[in-house]
């Protein structure tokens, strides 16, 4: 009787209404602060027309290009060390006899996903601080590059793991067995079927990087400005379009990324 | 490889049979020489990864233990003299006149009104973010998804752009206004913008995908079949689903809250742009003593504070999943 035909015993009452408000909800705001980029009035509340004229300020904006080049040179720096770093731990903690210490090493490596991000924050200012007064030592952006890495290496590490996890140990077996060495093996045969998984772990510590405000904030000194960072100086000031134009291609580059990881993703359960 | 295959013991059959080490033969030696390499190389190829969070990481939450029982100095920073002065000055403070010390609950309101919050969002998160899962897990493979990519984007995007365009609309002048007065509902803008009703919404908003994402990952491996069983039996809609459905669905409840109550217990971002720097959680507090406040010890206690609940959180977690490994679900 229940099963009648047409009707889905799997679903439930209003579950579906509930769904597409989250979906409204989590997109409205987005979308709304994107329609606002491309508003010809100076003021941001109000819609006169559409202008690409906002953008144009940002492109020729000098401090937000400061901030951009600082955003790059970190989010780069933090993803390549973090990138290396995770595959060669991924490489040492996976596929192998369980051995003394892998505990430990995954622990290490997840700690930074279970501190919150406001102590992070406030411990790495009190290192740095200390680093400084007591043996002189500063690496301007440099600081921020470290505290970034910390952060990047376990989000980077985790696709990698996942990928190594599930690759066939066949293949570098067979390379074995023809006299390749443990490092030509590597290199010619898991380096390029572990792609997938490095190059989503990548990206996803570029996204964790770029977007990161907490830690940058208070590790930041004077002229280390990142876009994050430019935004918040922005909200503090009488606002116009431009924030949303800046906000905007900041969402698009994360966006970009996003999609990046999530199509390699995709393809790897494809193939 | 086939050599240390053979070398490591078999669990398989139960007939012990002779011991393979009656004499250490050469082979066992080789054997035993390249486990120590295997060994080194494993502790060599994590090495870059463990000294960088160990200093990076690890060394400044071990400062900051210490910073919580020196004393403040007067312009930021420390004086390297011990003390409990911080964790004293987290429940009272010194009379002006009298210099006695006085219970002072401010602190304590602030981390009560973070955990409320904390709480707040993880329930309105978990109301709205269940069904948002189960219809998703209920969709055929290929509308899965475009399901899980729309709630990964919002997971990964910008936090403060984010929180900007919730900003935006609830604004005096912002969108939802506009609109209200625009249709003659209201004459005067409602004051939503920095109140304790626009953080506990941001706070929602910002976490919504984090409790989705894990919850759909636990609902889509469920078995229908027992919920095909229960309407066999005559069970109704709610009853299959708060019997069945929930239930098995345990793990991915607890992971879904768990992310959404931490990082909103320690939330920043949402407070400072969202309530206006008057209404504080834990994270603007902390951040406050490294800042204006140039009050280290105090900050790092309550930091440290922060943890510990965290920590308590972590707690009932591993013991709820481990839980569930003895009772054989999963």
């Amino acid at each position: 009787m229940r099963a009648a035909k047409g009707v889905d015993l799997r679903s439930q009452f209003g579950f579906h209404t509930i769904a597409i408000v989250c979906l409204v909800v989590l997109y409205f705001p987005l979308l709304i602060l994107i329609v606002f980029s491309i508003n010809a009035n100076d003021i941001v509340a109000v819609f006169s027309g559409v202008s690409t004229r906002w953008y144009e300020k940002a492109f020729y904006n000098e401090e937000f290009h400061n901030a951009a080049r600082n955003t790059l040179i970190i989010a780069v720096s933090a993803t390549i060390g973090s990138t290396i770093f995770a595959t060669l731990a991924a490489v040492a903690t996976t596929r192998v006899a369980p051995w003394r210490g892998q505990n430990a090493v995954y622990m290490v490596i997840n700690l930074p996903l279970m501190v919150p991000e406001i102590i992070t924050a406030v411990a790495t200012l009190s290192f740095f601080a200390l680093l400084g007064r007591t043996l002189g030592f500063n690496f301007g952006i440099g600081n921020i590059i470290l505290a970034h890495l910390v952060f990047c290496i376990p989000f980077a590490y985790m696709p990698i793991r996942a990928r190594l996890e599930s690759m066939d140990l066949t293949l570098e077996g067979a390379a074995a067995d023809l006299y390749a060495t443990p490092f030509k093996a590597f290199w010619h045969v898991t380096l390029p079927l572990l792609m997938p998984g490095i190059s989503s772990g990548a990206a996803l510590a570029f996204i964790v990087s770029f977007d990161d405000f907490t830690i940058t904030q208070l590790v930041a000194g004077p002229g280390q400005t990142t876009l994050p960072l430019y935004i918040w100086a922005m909200i503090r000031r009488p606002m116009t379009p431009e924030i949303n134009a800046i906000s905007t291609i900041l969402l698009g580059i994360s966006i970009l990324f996003i999609l990046i990881s999530f199509w390699i993703a995709q393809r790897r359960k494809a193939g | 490889m086939t050599t240390t295959e053979l070398a490591a013991p078999d669990p398989g059959p139960a007939a012990p049979g002779p011991t393979p080490s009656t004499t250490l033969s050469a082979a066992q030696a080789a054997s035993a020489s390249r486990e120590d390499k295997a060994r080194i190389s494993r502790w060599l190829l994590s090495a870059p990864a463990l000294v960088t969070i160990t200093i990076f990481g690890i060394l400044p939450l071990i400062i900051i233990v210490i910073y919580s029982f020196l004393k403040a100095a007067p312009y930021g920073g420390v004086v390297w003299s011990p003390s409990i002065e911080a964790y004293v000055s987290f429940l009272f403070q010194q009379d002006i006149f009298t210099e006695e010390l006085v219970f002072s609950p401010d602190f304590l309101q602030i981390y009560l009104r973070s955990f409320i919050f904390a709480v707040g969002t993880t329930l309105l998160c978990l109301v709205l973010g269940f069904p948002t899962a189960y219809f998703m897990a209920t969709r055929p493979p290929r509308q899965r998804n475009w399901w899980v990519l729309l709630i990964t984007i919002p997971f990964w995007s910008n936090l403060l752009v984010r929180t900007l365009a919730i900003m935006f609309i609830i604004r005096d002048e912002g969108l939802l206004n506009n609109i209200l007065i625009g249709l003659k509902i209201i004459d005067q803008p409602i004051t939503i913008l920095y109140t304790d009703f626009a953080i506990v919404l941001g706070l929602f908003y910002s976490f919504l995908p984090f409790m989705v994402l894990p919850l759909y990952a636990s609902l889509e491996k469920l078995d229908f079949r027992l919920v095909e069983a229960g309407y066999d039996l005559y069970a109704s809609r709610p009853k299959v689903l708060f019997r069945i459905i929930i239930p098995l669905s345990k793990p991915g409840i607890i992971a879904g809250c768990l992310l959404v109550f931490i990082p909103a217990l320690g939330a920043y971002v949402t407070p400072l742009i969202l309530g206006g720097g008057r209404h504080m959680m834990i994270g603007d507090l902390i951040a406050q003593q490294f800042g204006s406040g140039r009050n280290w010890p105090l900050g790092a206690a309550q930091a440290l504070i922060l943890m510990s609940a965290v920590l308590v959180a972590l707690f009932f977690y591993v013991r709820a999943t481990t839980g569930k490994v003895k009772h054989g679900q999963g």
